[in-house]
């Protein structure tokens, strides 16, 4: 079968088992089961799809006779497209066998029938995005995806936070669709002429020529559309508020899929459609790259809520593709097309990484969640013993975002710098400055991405219980969850030992878009050793490394297992207070300190001691209250001034009503007089 | 009847037209308002016979006939009624600023003279000096309407309104087309019947006819 059939009928196995489930509401026990595994075949078959698209470089298009007359959809499967449907597909598929266990935990709360439906639709949109060939099925697409993900944020909606959230995604949504819905519009009338509708299709805008101004307006159109999307600071504002509300297995979706969609719209419009770009396009997309890496860091170390933590580092892995994304733009318009490929496929690497890891750790933390009902850490604790599955999954999570051997992260952060380090080749004063400070400041990100993470483990899963209530009913979670962890695990594993098959078979992206490729120069010494430039320069063998922590691990079991008596458990020495309670742990807040006091001046924070003792002096205090809070300063410096301006306009404007009969003759009247004074 | 004897006599009639335009203009009593306004139709009347015999367009006979008809009897008698019904015909409406109202009514008699003026210079037809009466008469229907606060004097402005396109329909081409003019007809009426359904509403639910009270009826924030 040819992988455009393929993913159709993904596609339309999606739509149908959608359409199936309002009728099985009744059944939602059998609904459960049936559904997600029909997801989960229909995204395997994506993957096939894509994975087959790759491996024969073929570029197979279709036009379907459905929507307006006269405008049918254009569907077209070319590599960039199969990679995609690749990321989608592989987490879907986890996330779905997840979730045959994880909604199960919601039957006899409440109906689930709209989750699965939603779930469904917003897969089946996230597909269609990536097949779509021409503006009006992409937006349609685009729109059903953001759509189906509103709904589901929305799911549990008895709260208002949920509602706000909700609320919040919807309008940024929204923005960024109209942002990209123009910069289509402007392509598409300077292909066709602005009397034509023939312009919609992808194909007509490869062949329009643009001029360099209304080129730079659709770019940065559609950029900033996309990038509402993406979560790029400063429009990320809606990413820590949806993630943590929604289901655990749709926060999965969101932050490791959804957002990659708009990756793939930012390459189709740069790299596809419009082509010939000049350097300082991929500057800014390197510096807002750069920015929401920082920034992305530093606000998901001081989040407390595990899902909430997790949405943050969205941002900062968003960043860094996006830093990918720009060094291969400046690469391509100074015709380096060997390192724009390295940008560009340590970019798209980073994206399938991300999804995968960062899939894994939503559905960790959904597992967390649905094994204790909180989702504060503080709350948390030595879960290592109650979920001994999860937390092991959960640290390979850890492990691979903070960009650590052996796993996928390292790889593709690895390439990212392998770009960096390549670019004082390039001949602009401006890039030579601009270069080593973002080679930095990725450096730092990576660090403080260390940090978070074994603040976030070490919290949730180290030390002892420090909740209010007992741990005594926390139970590790079902088969079917374990089973898309380790699935999503293992696959992190794989792509971090065997990089050099995966850069291999991306090489056909690169190729096709701008004629550069790596793999013959990054698999030059075979699949151990991955050498993306030349040998001289840099090399990495994922599995030498791997071999070398496995021995090591393996040396360390052994040294301290061989010995019956070396492992000893006793109670802690309590340094003679004699009454430790698990609230004297180190907590999250406290080991986020000393990073929250070096960059305090980008948080609104506002800290509280209160004493609480008969003369209100410390000596001779009871207990204390301590009180932080954190904000995001985006929220006052960009936010609340838009949103009080346009409170202000409406008010004005809302001043014409003014709910007197005679006022609205008047209008009409003194209309009519004017124009029959100026046109008469 | 010669025709200087005609174009005297319309000019006559297009005067006491405007004469009662601004008579409801400034008229504050509601009965006064109804008289003045059949008065207003049976010039219109009057006028439109006279252009008929004197064109020989004889269709303009049954226009004048429907005018006389409908605004001299028909529709001052449905208001009349509907005023008894609603036990209004003692009130008097207070008005904003007389003189200030005439004032803006004069000014926009001038402005229709400037308006027509080119009209004026092109056309051959005898009524034509009549067309920028007709056209303050429209406008200042329409001043009424915005001056006015009861809801029978702005519907009362709103047939003078009418009255004053009727008039500049016949004043500009001899009249419009008999089934053009038998559709407007028709269409007065049934407006008529409507607003008589609407002042029952609005007198039941705001104990007054005065729409100010509807101003309460916007949300406030």
């Amino acid at each position: 079968m040819p992988p455009l059939d393929l993913a159709g009928f993904s596609v339309l196995l999606l739509l149908f088992t959608a359409a199936l489930s309002p009728f099985l509401s009744r059944w939602e026990r059998f609904l459960i089961p049936l559904a997600f595994s029909l997801a989960t075949l229909a995204s395997f078959t994506a993957v096939l799809a894509g994975f087959l698209t790759l491996l024969h470089g073929t570029n197979a298009a279709a036009a379907i006779a459905l929507g307006l007359p006269g405008l049918p959809f254009n569907l077209r499967l070319d590599p960039l497209a199969g990679f995609f449907l690749v990321v989608i597909g592989l987490l879907s598929t986890f996330v779905s066998i997840y979730s045959i266990g994880y909604v199960r935990g919601y039957l006899g709360h409440r109906p689930v029938t709209p989750l699965v439906l939603f779930y469904l639709l917003f897969l089946a949109g996230m597909l269609m995005v990536v097949l779509a060939d021409d503006a009006y099925f992409f937006l349609l697409s685009w729109e059903l995806m953001a759509a189906a993900s509103y709904f589901l944020v929305m799911f549990e909606d008895e709260r208002a936070e949920n509602r706000r959230a909700a609320y919040i995604y919807l309008l940024v949504a929204h923005v960024g669709a109209i942002a990209i819905l123009l910069s289509f519009g402007v392509m598409a009338g300077l292909a066709s002429g602005f009397d034509r509708f023939d312009g919609y299709t992808f194909d007509a805008m490869r062949s329009a020529r643009l001029s360099p101004e209304w080129a730079a307006a659709a770019f940065f159109l559609a950029f900033f559309g996309f990038s509402a999307k993406a979560g790029v600071i400063p429009l990320h504002v809606w990413l820590p508020e949806a993630h943590p509300v929604a289901p655990s297995n749709v926060s999965a979706l969101m932050s490791g899929v959804m957002l990659k969609t708009s990756i793939y719209g930012m390459v189709r419009v740069a790299f596809d459609l419009i082509r010939d770009f000049p350097w300082w396009w991929g500057g800014i997309v390197l510096v807002f790259g750069l920015l929401s890496a920082v920034l992305g860091v530093l606000y998901a170390l001081m989040q407390h809520d595990l899902k909430r933590l997790l949405a943050y580092h969205s941002v900062e892995n968003i960043g860094i593709i996006l830093i990918g994304l720009g060094l291969a733009m400046i690469f391509t318009s100074f015709h380096f097309p060997a390192l724009a490929a390295l940008a560009l496929v340590a970019a798209l690497y980073h994206t399938l990484n991300h999804a995968l890891f960062k899939g894994l750790l939503f559905m960790g933390a959904g597992a967390v969640i649905h094994a204790t009902h909180e989702r504060n850490m503080e709350e948390m604790g030595g879960l290592i013993h109650l979920l001994p599955w999860t937390s092991a999954l959960f640290l390979i999570g850890c492990v691979s975002i903070s960009g650590l051997p052996p796993f996928n992260g390292f790889v593709s952060e690895w390439l990212t710098f392998q770009a960096f380090l390549l670019s004082p080749e390039l001949p602009h004063p401006l890039l030579k400055l601009l270069v080593p400070l973002g080679a930095a400041l990725l450096a730092l990100t990576g660090a403080l991405a260390a940090a978070c993470f074994v603040k976030a483990f070490g919290v949730t899963f180290l030390g002892a219980w420090r909740g209010h209530r007992k741990a005594t009913r926390i139970h590790e979670v079902g088969l079917s969850m374990r089973l898309g962890m380790a699935l999503a695990a293992a696959s992190c594993l794989a792509l971090g030992v065997l990089p050099t098959y995966v850069i291999g078979w991306m090489d056909i992206i690169p190729e096709r878009l701008f004629g550069g490729q790596i793999a013959s120069s990054a698999g030059k010494f075979g699949w151990m050793w991955l050498t993306p430039y030349s040998h001289e320069r840099a090399s990495y063998s994922g599995p030498v490394v791997f071999c070398g922590i496995l021995a090591v691990v393996a040396v360390a079991y052994l040294l301290l297992h061989v010995r019956g008596a070396a492992i000893r458990r006793a109670p802690l020495w309590d340094c003679g207070f004699e009454r430790i309670t698990p609230r004297m742990q180190y907590t999250a807040n406290a080991f986020a300190m000393p990073i929250r006091r070096i960059f305090g001046f980008l948080f609104a924070i506002r800290e509280e001691v209160e004493i609480l003792s008969p003369r209100n002096h410390a000596v001779t205090a009871e207990r204390f209250h301590y009180r932080l809070r954190i904000r995001d300063r985006f929220w006052n410096w960009l936010y609340t001034p838009l949103a009080v301006a346009a409170f202000w306009i409406a008010r004005w404007v809302g001043k014409l009503q003014q709910g007197r009969i005679q006022v609205y003759l008047l209008y009409s009247f003194v209309t009519l007089i004017v124009l029959l004074a100026f046109l008469g | 009847m010669s025709n200087a004897l005609v174009v005297q006599l319309n000019m006559l009639l297009a005067a006491l037209i405007l004469l009662t335009s601004f008579a409801l203009l400034v008229q504050r009593r509601i009965f006064a308002i109804l008289h003045i306004f059949a008065w207003q139709g049976f010039f219109l009347g009057l006028s439109t016979a006279i252009i008929g015999y004197a064109t020989g367009v004889h269709h303009l006979y049954v226009s004048s006939l429907l005018t006389l008809g409908m605004k001299v009897v028909l529709l001052p008698y449905i208001l009349y009624k509907l005023i008894h019904k609603l036990k209004i015909h003692r009130e008097i409406e207070s008005m904003i600023n007389t003189p200030a109202t005439m004032m803006v009514g004069i000014a926009l008699v001038i402005f229709s003279y400037h308006l027509t003026a080119p009209i004026r210079q092109l056309s051959s037809l005898m009524t034509r000096s009549t067309l920028a009466l007709a056209l303050a008469t429209v406008m200042l229907g329409l001043l009424m309407m915005v001056t006015r606060r009861h809801a029978v004097s702005q519907i009362m402005g709103f047939l003078a309104m009418e009255n004053g396109l009727f008039f500049a329909a016949t004043s500009a081409t001899y009249g419009m087309p008999m089934v053009v003019e038998l559709g407007v007809a028709l269409d007065l009426l049934i407006a008529a019947f409507i607003f008589g359904i609407f002042f029952f509403h609005i007198n039941t639910t705001f104990d007054s006819l005065d729409v100010e009270q509807m101003a309460k009826l916007k949300e406030t924030d």
